[in-house]
């Protein structure tokens, strides 16, 4: 399985809407490191409003998306985090500290406009 | 009453699918959806450390009812290597895999119950409760 893709402008719109298992989210961050490349996206939005579990593994691949897609040069933000999953990942001992979020794919967007901007 | 069901680890996805079933059971005995995601979430983490460390085994769901309580009981077992330093893998932040994994003091704080036996050479047994509140 892999998840879709989009490019809009000169950012790149991702929505996971399937429970990832281990294969499928390292796949995800490998096309989405090609697609950086190949697009030259200075932006990435991963909405995971969809997403009911993220376990530690799912945790660690999209916080090193976030600083591998950082050391390549666009920006990535994580949007639509459920009540249930920030919850769990707390418990769990996962902060994810550097990675940058937002309420939503529309805040999401207007975050990655002011970090380019600066 | 008691129900019980299980689902044997082998492959990768099959975490996914132990997680699935977690769930299901979770929501059809009335937990609320932050509960279901904690319980998800402590299965998905046993099932991994299974397929990593021994490839093989089982995660078994029970039904379980204490005075005026319900509950959903997870029994992660295994034949694998066992945990040579139990206290050790009961700090946050240990790690034998490289860093996959929250590790057992995540599930503990997930759950209600937890309790781990294991002998070297043998394997691991994990068995944790969840109560619906």
């Amino acid at each position: 399985m892999r998840i879709p893709i989009l490019k809009l402008q000169n950012y790149l719109l991702v929505s996971i809407q399937i429970d990832l298992d281990d294969q499928t989210a390292i796949d995800f961050q490998e096309d989405l490191l090609s697609k950086i490349h190949k697009s030259g996206a200075s932006g990435v939005v991963i909405d995971l409003t969809s997403v009911d579990i993220i376990d530690s593994f799912i945790a660690k691949v999209l916080g090193d998306v976030v600083s591998m897609s950082d050391l390549m040069g666009a920006k990535v933000v994580l949007t639509g985090i459920q009540p249930a999953v920030a919850m769990t990942l707390i418990d769990l001992g996962i902060h994810l500290q550097n990675v940058p979020t937002a309420l939503d794919l529309e805040q999401g967007l207007i975050k990655l406009r002011q970090e380019l901007e600066e | 009453m008691i129900t019980k069901s299980s689902v044997q680890i082998n492959k990768e996805w099959d975490i996914v699918g132990a997680r699935q079933m977690g769930r299901e059971l979770a929501k059809d005995l009335g937990f609320g959806t932050v509960d279901q995601a904690r319980i998800a979430t402590a299965i998905s983490e046993l099932a991994r450390n299974i397929y990593l460390y021994a490839e093989k085994g089982k995660i078994a769901y029970e039904t379980v009812e204490d005075m005026n309580k319900k509950g959903l009981k997870i029994i992660a077992s295994d034949q694998g290597p066992g945990i040579n330093d139990l206290s050790k893998v009961m700090e946050d932040g240990f790690s034998t895999s490289g860093g996959l994994g929250a590790g057992l003091p995540g599930v503990k704080r997930l759950m209600d119950y937890f309790d781990v036996v294991s002998e070297p050479g043998k394997g691991t047994t994990i068995t944790t409760i969840k109560w619906v509140r």
